[in-house]
This record gives C-alpha cells, structure tokens and sequence, in this order.
C-alpha cells in the first residue's frame, strides 16, 4: 500500500487573494515576519500496489488530467510506503 | 433495569423512563432507549409545547394542508407548501455548518412533501458586532447559507437579520423555504399498504450528530467547545441530486410515502412514519449503506447524517425506484417492509434491537408547565419620557439610526445569495417583502419573516401579536393578502416559570391575531432552551408568513419611484417610545411597553392600501417599523438601487415631542407615494375603510426634509443617508 | 433553430434556459442528459449555469468528463454553436473549447447582482442583433468570475476580437469600480477563434423578460436564432 500526498498549488503568476487574507488575518493576530502566505489544495490517495515508478507515472497523469489546472495551477507529491 | 446515569445522560428523567418500563413491560434495549430519548426529545416530541401550541387556528381563507412534516395552502390547482424550523444551536457551535444544515433539513421537508421547492428565507439574531465572536457568527452564518442554498439552486429571496445583547452566546438561525405543487401531486410521510417496501435512499450513514437533536436542541449551553462532534456536515450536491431524483420518483406514482431522515435519522423515520400510517414496519439495519465501521445498532439508529430519506414503496416497483436513484448517483436499497401490527421492529443482520409500538414513540409525554410573570417587567414597563433628554442634532441622530446594524442595508450579506435562480423573483432582497412568480399563472406569492423580539420582550402578547400584524402588513404593501403562517418559536429554558411564562403569552398573542386576520398557522417549529450563561434570549416567536398576489401586474415595492409625488400616511401616530430603537440606539434603554395595536385599525389601514394597490393607484407602499416614520422615510429615499429620490416632509399634524414624531414605533402605519391624480382617489378607499388619512409631503429634490410647523425636524442629504445605510453593515463586520 | 440545454447533476440553471427558449424565444428546445454520447441533431448546444457536480475540486473540472462532452467537441469543430453561460462557460474553459481559465472571486465572496456589460463586437452570431458597443444590463451570480489569462493569450484574444463582452458600468466605462470580481481586464464574456463558441459569466436568461429586471439578455437567444434562420 502506497500513502500518497498531493499538493496543488496556484502558479506564481496568479493572483491569490485566500493567500493574502490569510495573511493579513495571521499578521492581525500578532503574527510577524511572514515573507508570503499562499493557499492550496492537499489530496489524499491510498494506492493498492508496491510500484513507485509506476505510482509516479499514473499520478502525474493524474494531475495533469484532472486535479490541477495546468492554466493557473501547480502540482508536486510525495508518495511513502504503508 | 439501566443506571440513572445512563438514561439521565440521555436527557431522560425518571417518570420518563419509568414510562417506558410500563409500555414495555420490560427493560429497553440500548437501541430502544436511544430511540426513546430522541422520540421524547422537546425537538422531537414538543414536550413542554404542545398543549399550547393546540391553540394556533388551521383554518384561514385558503383550504389549509397540515402534512406531517410541512403545511401549507391550495391556490387554485396548486399546493403552496412551506415551513420554518430552527438549527440555533448548531449554529452558534459551528456557524458554517449549522447555518447549511440547517438550510437542507427545511428543504428536504419541502420537496419531500412533493413540492418543488422555489424559495428560502432566513430570520437571523446575533450579538452586538462589537464583540469579534459574534462577527466571526454572522460571517460564518451567511457563508454556511450561500454555501447550501447557492449550490442546490433554490434562491434564497429574505428574511431578516437582528442584532441584540440578547443573543450573545444563543444566535438564531431561523430557515424557511416555500415550494409549489400540484394539488393532487402531493406526497405524505407514512408507511400504509402491508407488504409494501421500505427504502432508504440518499447518502451513506456516519456517526454525524449523534444525540444533535437531543442533545443540542434539549439543553441550554454550558460548554460550546464539548458539543462540537455532534454537528452535521451538508452536501449541497448531493441534496440538489436527491431533489431531482425524488420528484421523478414522485411521478412514477410508485411512492407510498416519503419523509426526510432529519432529526434523529432512521429513529424518526421510521417510526414517525409507521405512526401516521397506522401501520407498522419493519427493518434490518445490516442494509444500512456506511460510510464508518464497527458503527454499532444505536449509532446508525441514532446518526444525524445528512441527505438521507425514508421511502415507502408499492410492493414489487423497487428497482423502477432504485433505477431512478441510480441515474443521479445516489443509493436505494430495501430495508424492510410494512408490516400491520402496529409496531416499529428493528433487527441487525436478523436479531431483533427494538421493538416498540410505533404509537408510543410518537406520542411523547406533554407536560404542563408551571408560569409566572417576571418580577422584573413592571418596573421595566414604566416609561417616563419626560425623563429623556432629546438628541441635540436630530440629522444626526437618524444618520445613527440608519446605520444601525438592526436597520441598515443587508446589501452585503443579500449579495452573498443567489437570489435570482429559477427566475421567479420579481422583487429582490431590499423591499418589504418578496415576490415570487408564479409560472404558468397570472399569480405571485409573497413571503416575509418578522418579529421585533424586543417587543415581546417588554410584552409578550402584544409583541407575538405586532409580529403577525407586522408580516401582514409587509406582504399588503408588496401587493399580497396574507394568506398563511409558519411560525419559529424560540424561547428560554421552559423549566424556569417566568420563560414559560413568556412562551405561553408569546403563543396566546401568535393564536388571536392569526384568528382575527383569518390566517392559520400551517406548519412551524419549537425551540426551547435558548440560553447562555448570562441568561435567556428575548423570546422570539419569529412569523414567516405568505400572501397571495391575484395579478402579477400589480405587485408593489417600497421605495418612491418618480419625483413630484404625494407622499400620504396611513395610520395614526402616538406619542410612544417604549422599545424601540431609538431608545436603545441614542439612549441605551430598553424601556417602556410595547407599542399600541388596535386589529381593528390594523385591518383598515391594510385593506386601504391592498385596494389602492388593486387598482393601480400606488407607485410605493413601505410600513414604519424600527427607526419610526424618520427612517422608514429614509428608507423609501434610498432603498432603491438604481435611482435614490428625496422627499419634502411638511404636513405633519403631529403634536408631542420632536422625538416621538420621527422615531417612535406607532403600529399599523403606512407611507403611501402616488401621482397626485390618484391622492383623492386613494382618499375615497380609506375613507371607505375609516382608516386614518393624511398627505404628509411630496417627493422629489435631493434631500429628505421633515418640517413640523415651523420647526424644521431633518435635512439631510439624500446621498448621505444613502451611503450611510448602504456601508455600515460592512464597515461593521471588518471592523 | 433548434436547441439542446445540457443537464449535468448539479445543473441549476437548466430549467431556465429551456423556459426562455421555449416560451419566449419560442424555438424547439430539448434536455440533453449529461451520460448521452449523441446531440440528437440539435443546432445550437447550451451549458447552463449551475454547480455540476457541486464545483468539487475545481468548478466545472469533473463536468468536462462527461460522455456527452465528446460529442459537443466534435459538434464545435463542425462549427455548431455552443453557448456556456457561468458554470457552461467554466466548463468550456477547462474542457479547452475557449482558452483561459476561472479563479475565484477577488473579493472572495459569491457575487449575486445586475451589472452592466459592453458588447464589444457585435459580429457574432450571438451578438448580431446588439448594437456597436451596445451597454446591456444583465445579472452575474457566482464564485470564480475571475477570468485569467496569460499575457499572450490576452494578446490573441484582443487580436482576434474574440472578447465578447467587458463589464462596464452604466455609461459604458471598463474600469476598475465596474468590475465585480477581478476578472482580467474586466472580461465578462469570450468566443473562440472560428466565433461558434461563446462563453459568458452573466446570465442572459435570468434578464430576457421585463418582469425580472431588464430584457437585455434576450438579444444574445434572439441573435442565434435569427442567425439560425439565415443558415437555411
């Protein structure tokens, strides 16, 4: 069993307002020294199989069909044995 | 024989579960005690209510329905249904939730009951905006409304929002929804026909909510933090699915009888269903699709999970059912069966849990609650106004007014709300009431929800009843006849006397103003036990009330629309502050008696304006409710979007106090524009009806400019007043 | 000219689209189910509005999937004519057939009011009835209206003059104050390059009857079917 986790990001060149109120809501708590605060998505997977090479391949495919946008997204991911 | 604690833990008390022993004749199993407690829940079996809720007419000018689960009436070939129900609780645990929830419970009585459902509305109570808890309330109520309403594409067209001290550590999130159907296409929520299938259809079951109903709604609030796992997620999506597959399932003619799982789940479901057939059923809980594991007999009896109905089906068209729930993704299975003895029987993987006669859950214990009116009421009734010093800048003092966040423009939480969906809604969030189209007719149904709680407050007969007047009122001024009403109820700890006290007052003023205006009450809910450690909310009887509009041409709306129009009120005005406003905003009090009503003068100004509206003869109607005749001039000036008009106020005949002039609440009172041709005609009717008449002004220019003899009251600058009322919401929110 | 209104699970705004086209419009209007793999033989496709598939994981990002999408490909290829209206218009954007993509809103909320749109070309078969930079009133409602696009793609649109639609306000200025939800320079509504492709945020069937509020949204039905007309 593979853990998988993906995460999806928007690309630097988009705008990110949840990011920046975030931010701002951090900053008004108290929080200091905050260089940039962005905002995206985690999806979990749990794949039945012991290939990692082939978990890569299927995964990239993945997200370049279906979870992230490729127009105003990016995606990386971390895979760990069970 | 179960341990005190046991069954104390869950809200039970010993006469309670000594009656369970006598119906049984033996010990309740962990199932059926569970299923006892939220059967006799105040949420569910309306305990501490029921003997006074008798009082509530059925009958009005429409033919009533009274379903099981909704009510409404019969315009022509149609059933308008429509009910409003509480998720208080939920909602001050996890706002974004409880508001959404709360949103898909109401909805599903909706088209459960075979309607489509057209519309919701929301009456919303929270603290103060001063303190960031309550802010972070309003916030997250709104976002959990938009969520839900926006996504299952039922537009959501008013209501109400009020903010008092009262409310702090106790909000109220009161939901309302009306549908439409076919007269003859209506559903019931009962099981009959030995033989036939039960289904479950809809989303799979967690251990959501567990205890929510009987836990949150049947107790006050000591710890927040602890009652977090009993909220229920919602999914939109899956709702909006189930509505279409459940209308399609409808059509087939295959449906028995349908009833949402809401509160309390299958528990509910079942039994409530087998009760109102006069049958019985029973199910395997094993068929139960699960989202969690290792969830034992109690936990899936007992599980608030959301999207989930109860489906009675004619013997033998399961899988013509099934097909349907399929095309939208959603599941259907046999659980069980009707049976004809009378009794809810529930087993697991065979073995019986339960076995209850249906009719003894259903029917829970009322009880007779002690009353006594506060010590305190007295005193706070006496007002001596001469002990008020008046505002030394009245501009001023309406700009504060306006700004108010009980008053002030709801534009930035409306905007939120898809409000145009369906396209029905002739008239937008931003008038006195809502109308709703009504396709395929020349009809139009008008919807408001009212009540000033700080009226029942301070007199809780009178303030029930100026609610009812005052939604009536709302929907004559959109062009309506009322017609019909859901009542919310929501009270203090019924235990305590001088709550009580309150809830029985509140539900004897609801009963003879409904009586009078000939109007029943179709559906409604009751929810007890709302407190916070500093005390009980005001008692809040909140009316949600419909009107029927016989020509869409003639629907009305309350800002003044051309320049050079007569300005006339309805009504006659007293010199009295008591409650309102003004008292609390300018001078923090909250003080004096409710403010007068006269049914008789109520009824007169009311069929003035219908008639007037009939016949073409109004270009606006708006009633004086909060912030008295200042602010409901003020309102007529800026409320509408596209073009802001002023007015020249200059025929008072008012004698008292400057103060009492502009912002006292006189009830039943209505300002009326129209061409100047129409003014004598308008005259004509009210005189018919012996309703006080008097032009008060014109419209026109760019301030509002209210002169009492010689003195001049307010000027002030339209555009200021407009962007007063139009930012102040916002700027108090970010604050 | 005949329609087909698209219903995927989660479409709100389907119901209204047909009523327009049928009642108003008075044309032959069907329901296409989402799971069909033919568009039996209609002339012009609408994707309504709505939340398909609840807007999970990326508003319109599961739609584009569908069975039926294939066949809409093909159909625009063909040069049938699509219109997506709001969550339509997302998922021609993430199914490819319009280029660009939707964020959410600037100011982070829903956004349910009439706003003012300028027709920029009016040689569209959907806009052939507007006048030149005709200023149409018609009501957005949504949470991701926020078109983006790269620096070159905008560049190839104003190009091509496929920007549909700007939102103005109501003397026609394009400017910031006009525009409700940060979308790239204030663009409200794109087509494709062959212009039988349209795409828009605000919902031209929610203003097609004066009862609602304006009837400006009307001319974009009317200029299809008129232009539906001229093909035979």
């Amino acid at each position: 069993m593979l853990n998988i986790e993906i995460y999806i990001t928007l690309k630097k060149t988009v705008s990110d307002p949840q990011g920046l109120t975030i931010k701002h809501a951090l900053e008004s708590l108290g929080y200091q020294n905050l260089e940039e605060v962005r905002f995206g998505k985690l999806v979990t997977i749990k794949l039945n199989s012991k290939d990692k090479k082939q978990a890569r391949q299927k995964l990239d495919e993945m997200c370049r069909k279906l979870l992230a946008n490729p127009i105003i997204e990016d995606y990386s991911f971390k895979i760990k044995e069970a | 024989m179960a341990k005190p604690e046991v069954y104390k833990s869950l809200e039970l008390n010993d006469e309670e579960y000594q009656k369970i022993l006598d119906i049984l004749k033996r010990e309740p199993t962990p199932t059926e005690l569970a299923m006892f407690s939220v059967e006799w829940s105040e949420h569910c079996g309306y305990t501490h209510s029921r003997n006074w809720l008798k009082l509530l007419p059925k009958k009005g000018k429409y033919k009533s329905l009274i379903g099981e689960d909704s009510g409404g009436i019969i315009v022509d070939d149609l059933a308008i249904i429509f009910k409003m129900e509480s998720h208080n609780h939920p909602s001050q645990v996890e706002p974004k939730q409880g508001a959404a929830t709360g949103v898909g419970g109401i909805i599903r009585d909706i088209f459960t009951a075979g309607a489509k459902p057209i519309a919701s509305l929301n009456s919303l109570r929270f603290g103060p905006l001063t303190q960031a808890y309550n802010r972070y309330l309003l916030r997250g109520v709104v976002d959990g409304i938009q969520f839900y309403g926006n996504c299952v594409g039922v537009p959501t067209v008013g209501g109400e929002i009020y903010f008092d001290e009262s409310y702090t550590g106790n909000c109220l999130v009161n939901v309302m929804c009306i549908g439409v159907a076919k007269k003859d296409k209506l559903a019931r929520a009962r099981a009959t026909g030995y033989g036939n299938s039960i289904m479950y259809v809809g989303s799979n079951t967690g251990r959501d909510g567990i205890g929510g109903c009987s836990v949150l709604a049947s107790r006050e609030f000591k710890e927040c933090e602890e009652k977090r796992p009993a909220v229920q997620m919602g999914d939109p999506f899956t709702e909006k699915c189930l509505i279409e597959a459940t209308l399609e399932a409808l059509a087939t003619g295959y449906v028995v009888g349908i009833k949402d799982m809401g509160a309390a789940g299958i528990t509910c479901s079942t039994s409530e269903m087998a009760s109102a057939g006069n049958s019985g059923m029973e199910v395997d809980i094993a068929y139960v699709p699960r989202r969690e594991s290792n969830m034992k007999p109690w936990e899936v009896m007992m599980s608030e999970s959301q999207e989930r109905m109860l489906v009675c089906v004619t013997k033998g068209k399961e899988k013509e059912i099934e097909r349907i729930f399929s095309k939208w993704d959603l599941n259907a299975v046999v659980i069980g069966k009707v049976t004809d003895d009378g009794t809810v029987r529930i087993r697991d993987k065979g073995k019986i849990v339960a076995e209850i006669k249906a009719r003894s859950l259903t029917q829970a214990p009322a009880y007779d609650m002690p009353h006594k009116k506060p010590d305190y009421l007295d005193r706070l009734n006496k007002l001596d106004i001469n002990k008020i010093p008046e505002p030394k800048n009245y501009d001023e003092t309406l700009l504060k007014l306006l700004g108010s966040p009980s008053i002030c423009s709801k534009k930035w939480v409306y905007e939120q709300y898809d409000h145009m969906v369906q396209t029905n809604t002739i008239v937008l969030p931003g008038s006195d009431a809502s109308v709703l189209r009504l396709k395929g007719t020349n009809k139009a149904i008008a919807a408001t929800t009212d009540c000033n709680s700080r009226y029942c407050f301070l007199n809780p007969y009178r303030g029930a009843q100026i609610a009812v007047a005052e939604a009536a009122r709302n929907l004559v001024c959109s062009g309506a006849q009322a017609a019909a009403v859901t009542d919310c109820l929501n009270f203090g700890n019924p235990e305590r006397p001088d709550r009580f006290w309150q809830f029985k007052n509140c539900m004897e003023g609801v009963a003879d103003a409904c009586k009078f205006f000939n109007i029943p009450v179709v559906s409604g809910n009751v929810s007890f036990y709302n407190e916070s450690p500093k005390g009980a909310i005001y008692p809040t009887p909140t009316i949600g009330m419909i009107g029927v509009i016989n020509d869409i041409k003639r629907v009305c709306t309350q800002y003044f629309k051309k320049e050079n129009e007569t300005i006339i009120l309805l009504g006659l005005s007293k010199e009295e502050l008591g409650g309102s406003e003004y008292l609390k905003a300018i001078h923090g009090l909250v003080k004096g008696d409710a403010p007068q009503l006269d049914l008789r003068l109520e009824a007169a100004v009311q069929k003035t304006v219908q008639e007037a509206i009939k016949k073409g003869l109004v270009s606006s109607a708006h009633d004086c409710s909060e912030g008295g005749l200042a602010v409901a001039l003020a309102e007529c000036c800026v409320s509408n979007n596209g073009k802001i008009i002023g007015a020249l106020i200059n025929n008072l005949d008012f004698i008292g106090r400057k103060d009492t002039i502009l912002f006292g609440e006189s009830q039943s009172r209505i300002i009326i524009s129209c061409s100047k041709k129409s003014a004598g005609k308008i005259k004509d009717i009210a005189k018919n009806f012996a309703a006080p008449f008097r032009i008060i002004g014109t419209t026109g220019g760019k301030n509002l400019k209210i002169s009492s003899g010689r003195n001049i009251l307010i000027n002030l600058p339209i555009k200021r007043m407009f962007d007063k009322w139009t930012n102040s919401l916002q700027s108090s929110i970010t604050a | 000219m005949k329609f087909g209104v698209v219903v995927f699970p989660g479409s709100n705004c389907d119901q209204d689209c047909f009523y327009i086209i049928k009642n108003i419009l008075k044309q032959p209007v069907k329901y296409i189910w989402h799971k069909q793999t033919n568009l039996d033989g209609v002339d012009c496709v609408i994707l309504p509005g709505g939340f398909s598939y609840g807007d999970y994981l990326r508003t319109g990002a599961i739609a584009r999937f569908s069975p039926l999408m294939k066949q809409i490909y093909r159909f625009a290829q063909k040069g049938g004519f699509v219109i997506g209206i709001c969550n339509g218009f997302q998922i021609l954007l993430e199914a490819g057939l319009l280029p660009g993509a939707m964020l959410r809103n600037k100011n982070l909320h829903f956004i349910c009011k009439y706003v003012y749109v300028k027709t920029e070309t009016n040689k569209t078969p959907f806009t052939n009835l507007c006048g030149r930079n005709q200023i149409l009133k018609i009501p957005i409602a949504h949470n991701e209206g926020n078109y983006y696009i790269d620096k070159d793609g905008l560049k190839t649109l104003e190009q091509n003059r496929q920007i549909v639609f700007r939102y103005c306000n109501r003397d026609g200025v394009v400017n910031k104050e006009s525009n409700p939800n940060g979308a790239l320079a204030n663009i409200a509504g794109i087509i494709n390059k062959n212009g039988n492709v349209l795409g828009m945020m605000p919902h031209p069937e929610r203003s097609s009857e004066k009862i609602l509020g304006s009837e400006d949204g009307f001319l974009i039905f009317k200029s299809i079917a008129k232009r539906g007309k001229n093909k035979r």
